[in-house]
């Protein structure tokens, strides 16, 4: 397997690695994934009252494509609102990536990932308690 | 005229661990092979001149030192491309054979493709094969073994020793087992050759298929020993043509890599008594740092019954393909086929039990005749950087540590 230059550079030095509080209500959190799969990404995003993504955090278990998919979401999603965020598609992570076929269901991984974040962080703001997109209360 | 050869390689860029898969040429093997290239370039079958009969010779010789390796005689060695081809002419040969005398064979769900292939090939013929499971260190249940047999049973196939755990079978107590029922045996022994003792006598051995790439030989050349006396074994030949190796394999020999195998095998005879304690030496001293510095890593195999320069080591909360890709001054295999498009994880392993999670995050390190200790140390350091730094990044671990139990967990699977 070859690796693009982008990919190898977010392997070896991944942006944003971490953990932010999952109980925060200005916090969502998605995990996806499986590790039967050999993938589990899990994301975090902490929004301002203006809506806008003031922090992204990612922690990611997979191979090096899920690495660098889930760092290169993590510098997007930052300063981004929302609402953009939500509309973010895996293809656009294939192309600045030159992921591979074989490796196109990280990218998608990276998009459910950023979706089950923001789902999580709009239950909360709704006050209801967050299901589905946390593996872990 | 060449660089002159060397007799220990300079460290190079990559660490070569996976002599599992294949060795590099040793030197004096490459040394004798060469006046074969071009001096002495006869047709070992040329029987009207003298540059057959140099080339014969030297392929006689070749055959004793491969025979005397086994503890056989140089007439049941049959010269083939390699262990696949020798696993196919072992048991295809047997099977039609035989076929009157019955149709079932038996081997083990960890063999090699090259065996498991061409059994599910004979079974597609209508042969009746007993697919043995393994416990968790690799081993079949030798009651269900003998079991399994029945009247109708002409060969037993089960491997010297596992090519990705390097577990290693009771061949003496298989082989006298199959002696006592009057069934064929036939071992895969390539990954075993000059890292273990093998006797087709005390072992009982019928059929031993060999490669000279995974002992310092060139590729492309292995053997089959077929036992010619009690009992006799006879094979129906895959290759037809010029009757060449007892009418068993045709085919114009390869006489320089037969020459390179025969001294390979010399090596191996003459100094396995120290190079078994060495590679076991260093082995053990890389296995024990990475279990050291890696919390939580499980050696898989059999510890106490495994080949001397392998050991096969999962690293759970990290994935195995970017682990790889983590280490790549280090020459290794993984445990899952990510290399390939498809992303399944190892049959060996899952067979041996391990969980798919386990299964893709297990390597396997193979050392040899030209590994150092300071390589062994470089790697062990390398690898445990790095499994602690994608541990540092995977969400699996991170559970773990908040107490999570990993299997409750409801995962949204693709």
């Amino acid at each position: 397997m070859t690796y693009s230059d982008k990919v190898l550079d977010h392997y070896q030095n991944p942006r944003n690695v971490g953990s932010l509080d999952k109980n925060a209500a200005d916090v969502g959190t998605g995990v996806v994934g499986a590790p039967e799969c050999g993938d589990v990404m899990k994301l975090q995003i902490k929004v301002g009252d203006d809506g806008r993504i003031v922090d992204a955090k990612f922690k990611t278990y997979g191979c090096g494509s899920a690495i660098a998919s889930s760092s290169l979401a993590t510098e997007w999603l930052k300063g981004t609102h929302v609402d953009q965020a939500a509309q973010i598609k895996n293809t656009q992570i294939v192309e600045e990536l030159s992921l591979p076929p074989v490796k196109i269901h990280c990218s998608v991984l990276a998009e459910d990932a950023i979706k089950a974040a923001i789902e999580d962080w709009r239950k909360k703001q709704a006050g209801t308690p967050a299901a589905g997109s946390q593996v872990h209360a | 005229m060449t660089e002159p050869v060397r007799t220990e390689p300079a460290i190079r860029e990559t660490v070569y661990m996976d002599y599992s898969a294949t060795t590099p040429c040793d030197p004096r093997v490459v040394q004798r092979m060469l006046p074969y290239f071009t001096q002495n370039f006869g047709n070992a079958a040329s029987r009207s001149h003298q540059f057959g009969w140099t080339a014969e010779a030297a392929v006689d010789q070749a055959r004793q030192e491969v025979a005397a390796l086994l503890h056989a005689h140089e007439k049941e060695i049959i010269w083939t491309s390699g262990s696949t081809e020798a696993n196919n002419l072992a048991i295809k040969g047997v099977a039609q054979m035989y076929r009157q005398k019955g149709n079932h064979m038996i081997t083990a769900v960890t063999e090699h493709k090259a065996v498991l292939d061409t059994m599910k090939h004979l079974e597609g013929e209508g042969f009746q094969i007993t697919w043995l499971p393994v416990d968790r260190k690799g081993h079949v249940d030798l009651e269900q073994l003998a079991a399994a047999i029945t009247d109708q049973t002409i060969l037993v196939s089960l491997m010297a020793a596992n090519n990705e755990t390097g577990t290693i079978h009771p061949l003496a107590t298989i082989g006298a087992l199959c002696k006592q029922k009057g069934v064929l045996f036939h071992t895969d022994a390539t990954q075993a050759t000059g890292k273990m003792e093998l006797n087709v006598d005390t072992q009982h051995l019928d059929l031993v298929s060999l490669s000279a790439h995974k002992m310092y030989g060139p590729k492309g050349v292995g053997c089959l020993y077929v036992r010619r006396k009690n009992p006799r074994v006879r094979l129906t030949a895959q290759m037809d043509g010029g009757g060449h190796e007892r009418g068993m394999r045709s085919g114009t020999l390869n006489v320089t890599g037969i020459i390179g195998m025969g001294e390979a095998a010399r090596i191996c005879r003459t100094e396995m008594a120290t190079e078994i304690p060495h590679l076991a030496a260093l082995r053990d001293r890389l296995q024990q740092r990475l279990l050291a510095g890696i919390p939580d890593a499980v050696v898989n195999g059999d510890e106490a019954a495994r080949l001397p320069h392998l050991t096969n080591i999962s690293f759970p909360y990290v994935e195995g393909e970017s682990l790889i890709m983590g280490i790549k001054e280090i020459a290794v295999s993984s445990g899952s086929a990510c290399t390939s498009a498809s992303l399944e994880p190892s049959y060996v392993l899952k067979s041996l039990g391990l969980n798919d999670e386990l299964a893709h995050s297990s390597i396997r390190f193979s050392l040899g005749r030209f590994t150092t200790t300071a390589e062994v140390d470089f790697a062990a350091d390398r690898v445990i950087a790095e499994v602690l730094r994608l541990r540092a990044m995977s969400p699996l671990w991170e559970m773990v540590q908040d107490g999570i139990d990993l299997s409750q967990v409801k995962w949204t699977v693709h």
